[in-house]
């Protein structure tokens, strides 16, 4: 072996993290898709039926209309997105060199909108940033996830999977009870998943709109009486990329539909 | 605001086909109160209208019981070439079209 | 009145999501039988009401009642004689007894309309078909509801 083939190799080595204690191995993990009742599957199945597309629609208007005081739209820097944003959304959350740290495609669209178009912020789980953000993950659509794979998220990823150990709230249950150790039984009536987010941002019928990761982790917290981080904060951020980095080899399949 | 339409493109005259459709609106049903205890007012779409060449093929009353963004799916018989336009008309004077063209050989 | 899961839950904690409004869930007055019964004269009149004809296609287990999809057909030729005018559906327990009415004609080739609606609850739903001799005919199922185990706002 020459001495860049050993360069290559050990950076091969660096970028396939081993599985973490309690991981679900790549070949048995499971998306949310495969735990739901055929309706629901056909909901997602037919593009014109998901109504997760209608803001995917509301998106690609968005991504080329111009705002903010630079009079400049998302299209006029990135060009077509079916291209330029191919593959983008199933390595996010990714880390951001001038923050040091993992940015959410959330917070990527608005870090746009703040440098390049000097446009205001969108809130979180307002309608126009979901719409973006549906826009942007469905340009991934069958592309295979590896959020998680650059290096220098090490230290946040390992941060997700300390808080995705970690028991929490008045049920004093931790993600992984449920999610690694009962996925496949039942909560009530609704079955238990693996938490892999492969359809971010989703259409939940519980919601009957769009949701982020975000908020459905925020809802996971409550579920177990526990004090929900906020939008934003770099708790919900690593546990959103560890979530995204554990999914590691399923395909994207955003806008997803879910119960 | 944004609808979905599904119909077929082309068709052989006489066959029966299936048109679909799904809008963006919230259908808030005018059951639901506040934190603070006001009741947030109804906001539905009550009706929709298909039009195929101008005639009326398919309307619906909608009530606070159809779900957010509302889908339908209803059928008709392909007898000329020509357009399906379609009408949401709801609270708040609340009105939206869509339109898809077909063509029957 | 008998205490639902959906009402414990709702009174063990409110939570306000940002971007939509905080919502606290005392249960809106629930339609009843009655209604039901005044919903279906308002349409039918005082005309019979045969059971048959009608097909209501809803998952037998429904995986949240806040979009269930839903299928209604009813067995007629579908022609210039003999053709489906309307479809009505009602339920039992929502606030209120209405779901859809619609209206369709010999131009439509098959009776059958599908569309999503919204269960608070296992209950009855009926859907009646008013044919082209003003004869009605109807078809009643009961839907069983599951809730959602995390749920973050109630509707």
């Amino acid at each position: 072996m020459n001495f860049w083939h050993a360069i290559a190799a050990a950076a091969l080595a660096a970028t396939a993290p081993a599985l973490l204690a309690g991981e679900i191995p790549t070949d048995a993990r499971r998306s949310g898709y495969t735990f739901m009742g055929p309706d629901t599957r056909a909901m997602q199945d037919d593009d014109t039926a998901n109504p997760g597309m209608l803001f995917v629609l509301d998106g690609e208007a968005l991504w080329a209309k111009k705002t903010g005081s630079a009079e400049k739209a998302c299209a006029d820097c990135h060009g077509d997105a079916a291209t330029s944003m191919k593959g983008v959304a199933a390595r996010y959350p990714a880390f951001e060199k001038a923050l040091a740290r993992p940015v959410t495609l959330d917070q990527r669209i608005n870090l746009c909108r703040a440098n390049h178009q000097q446009a205001t912020l969108l809130p979180y789980e307002s309608r126009d940033l979901l719409a973006l953000s549906a826009f942007v993950a469905h340009q991934s659509r069958g592309i295979t996830i590896t959020a998680g794979d650059d290096p220098q998220l090490k230290p946040f990823v390992a941060q997700g999977h300390d808080l995705f150990m970690r028991r929490e709230g008045q049920l004093n249950l931790a993600c992984t009870n449920c999610h690694d150790d009962n996925f496949d039984k039942r909560l009530a009536g609704a079955p238990i998943t693996q938490a892999q987010p492969t359809g971010y941002p989703l259409y939940r019928l519980e919601w009957q709109t769009l949701g982020s990761l975000e908020r459905r982790l925020r809802s996971c917290m409550t579920g177990v009486r526990a004090q929900a981080y906020d939008y934003g904060t770099p708790e919900l951020v690593a546990l959103e990329l560890y979530l995204m980095s554990r999914t590691r080899g399923l395909p994207m399949e955003a806008p997803a539909v879910r119960p | 605001m944004a609808a979905l339409i599904n119909v077929p493109a082309k068709a052989k005259r006489g066959d029966i086909i299936e048109i679909r459709t799904l809008t963006s609106h919230i259908m808030e049903t005018g059951f639901r109160h506040t934190a603070d205890g006001a009741l947030v007012p109804r906001d539905i779409i009550t009706s929709f209208t298909c039009r195929y060449n101008g005639t009326e093929i398919f309307r619906a009353d909608l009530f606070p019981a159809i779900a957010a963004n509302p889908y339908l799916s209803f059928f008709t018989v392909a007898k000329e070439s020509g357009k399906f336009e379609f009408e949401w008309i709801g609270d708040n004077g609340y009105a939206s079209t869509a339109s898809a063209p077909i063509t029957v050989e | 009145m008998r205490t639902t899961r959906r009402q414990f839950l709702s009174l063990a904690g409110g939570v306000t999501i940002a971007g939509t409004v905080p919502i606290v869930t005392l249960r809106p007055l629930q339609a009843t039988p009655a209604m039901l019964n005044t919903a279906i004269r308002n349409i039918v009149g005082e005309a019979q009401i045969r059971t048959g004809k009608v097909k209501l296609d809803i998952p037998p287990l429904v995986e949240n009642g806040n979009t269930v999809p839903m299928t209604i057909s009813v067995a007629s030729p579908m022609t210039a004689s003999d053709y489906v005018k309307s479809i009505h559906i009602f339920n039992e327990k929502n606030p209120q007894p209405n779901i859809g009415n619609f209206y369709l004609g010999p131009a439509a080739g098959r009776a059958q309309v599908s569309t999503r609606i919204r269960l608070a609850d296992t209950q009855k739903v009926v859907a009646i078909a008013r044919l082209s001799d003003d004869t009605f005919w109807q078809v009643t199922t009961e839907i069983v509801v599951t809730l959602a185990a995390c749920t973050e706002e109630m509707n």
